[in-house]
Parts: C-alpha cells; sequence; structure tokens
C-alpha cells in the first residue's frame, strides 16, 4: 500500500525531532524569573511620569533583565506559534507564508524592544 | 491506485457533544492565553518604543494605559500571564514523568485555575493599595 510511511522508510531519521521541544522548555524555565521581575519593575511604574519610568529602566540591572526578557520571549513565542500554525494550517503555501510571518513578528518584536532597551539605557 | 490516505474521514466531534473535562479547559486554555501573550506582546513593545522615543510619545502611552480601557487591558493580560505560567508549572511537573494520574491531572487543573486567578487579584490589591 502506498503509504507516507513507504517514502519515509529507509531514510533514517532527522536527528533534530526534539530540538524545538526542549528548547521552548528551556526558554520557558527562563521566562519565569524574568517574566516576574518584569512585573514588579512595571508594578513600580505605575502612574509614574517619563522621567521617573526612564531612569528606572536605565538602571544596567533592570535593562539587563528586560533585554533577556525580549530576547528570551521573542525565541518562546516563535516556537510556541510555529506548533500552532503546524496543528491548524494544513495548506502547504499558507503554511509556508505563516511560518514567514511569525518569523518575522518575533524578530521584529525582539529588534524593536531591545533597540529601545538601549536607547533608553545608554542614550542621554 | 487510489492514495488510501486521503480519503476524508469523519472527525469526532468531541468538543461540541461531551460535557468538557477540567483538564480538557485548561489544555485549550494553554493554547489560547499563548496566542494571546503573542499578540499582547505588541502592548509591551508599544510601551518601551514610546519610553525611547521620548515625553511625548510616553504620555500618549500613559494615556492609554491609564485609561479605562488599558487598566482592563492590563488586568486582563495579568490573568492571562498568570495561567500560562501556571500551565507551565503543570508542563514542568509532567516533563519529570510524574501527575499523570487522572485525580491529580484534575487537581493540577483546578490548581492552575486557582493560582492563576489568586495571583491575579494579589498583584492588583498590591498595586492598588500603592497607589
Amino acid at each position: 500500500m502506498r503509504t507516507p510511511l513507504a517514502k519515509a522508510r529507509g531514510r533514517g531519521s532527522a536527528k533534530e525531532g526534539t530540538g524545538h521541544f526542549i528548547q521552548q522548555r528551556i526558554t520557558a524555565f527562563a521566562n519565569i524569573p524574568l517574566v516576574l521581575a518584569f512585573l514588579l519593575i512595571l508594578a513600580s511604574l505605575v502612574g509614574a511620569d517619563y522621567q521617573t519610568a526612564h531612569d528606572r529602566i536605565a538602571n544596567p540591572f533592570i535593562a539587563a533583565i528586560l533585554i533577556g526578557l525580549t530576547f528570551n520571549l521573542s525565541l518562546h513565542m516563535r516556537i510556541g506559534m510555529e506548533s500552532v500554525i503546524e496543528d491548524y494550517i494544513h495548506h502547504e503555501g499558507v503554511k509556508v507564508l505563516s511560518y514567514l510571518a511569525n518569523t518575522l513578528f518575533t524578530y521584529a518584536m525582539a529588534i524593536l524592544g531591545i533597540l529601545s532597551i538601549l536607547i533608553i539605557a545608554l542614550g542621554g | 491506485m487510489k492514495d488510501l490516505t486521503e480519503r476524508q474521514r469523519p472527525l469526532s466531534p468531541f468538543t461540541q457533544i461531551y460535557r468538557w473535562p477540567i483538564t480538557m479547559v485548561t489544555s485549550i486554555l494553554h493554547r489560547i492565553t499563548g496566542i494571546g501573550l503573542y499578540i499582547g506582546s505588541l502592548f509591551f513593545i508599544g510601551w518601551i518604543v514610546a519610553l525611547a522615543l521620548g515625553p511625548e510619545a510616553y504620555g500618549w502611552a500613559t494615556w492609554f494605559f491609564g485609561s479605562p480601557f488599558g487598566w482592563l487591558v492590563l488586568f486582563g493580560y495579568t490573568w492571562v500571564l498568570m495561567q500560562h505560567l501556571m500551565g507551565a508549572i503543570r508542563h514542568f511537573i509532567w516533563d519529570t514523568g510524574a501527575g499523570y494520574d487522572k485525580p491529580v491531572t484534575q487537581k493540577l487543573a483546578w490548581a492552575s485555575l486557582a493560582g492563576s486567578v489568586g495571583l491575579t487579584l494579589l498583584l492588583w490589591i498590591v498595586i492598588l493599595l500603592a497607589l
């Protein structure tokens, strides 16, 4: 019988099937302290004026946490949305475009976020 | 020969017919909250970009987040984040190979809901008291 299994047989495994699975858990684990720290930073800025908020984010320690969070979150978001696309989008062309849009969105978020934090931390 | 694997087979209408087990609710919630946080990351990036652009742009951001709708977004976002966090902790427990018994999964599901609501209320009580 001609099933997809017949095509796959004898070709061996791709050897990286669990790569995203593991990376999703590592980024998730790292996100826990980063997100909790982020919530405390945000909570301390409720009602704060521009100068207060700017000075707090410019603190090197806080800027480092936020850059780590932005980078880590974008990786986690990319893999997470990729599994959603894999599960629900079965049309090949739409799937490829969705992967592309997902990559562009998460990279754009990372670049915009990190660039902004650097401008705040290093600028005058 | 016709490709037998491509025949349309009936799908089980499980989400419409059965009473939702609590583990199904939290499983679906984990995915929905993940998608919500993905889109909601725009709020964080928007805020930090505004802060980098200067006082005028930051004024717009504080106007938005200070409005009733902005508060609703922040409050809702807190719960969505906490629910996804609780889901992550459940997954970490499962990743060790533990917690797969039915009574345990059901307790974990309820605990994740109670934990997310509790943490959200706790954080907002602290914020409102500090104001």
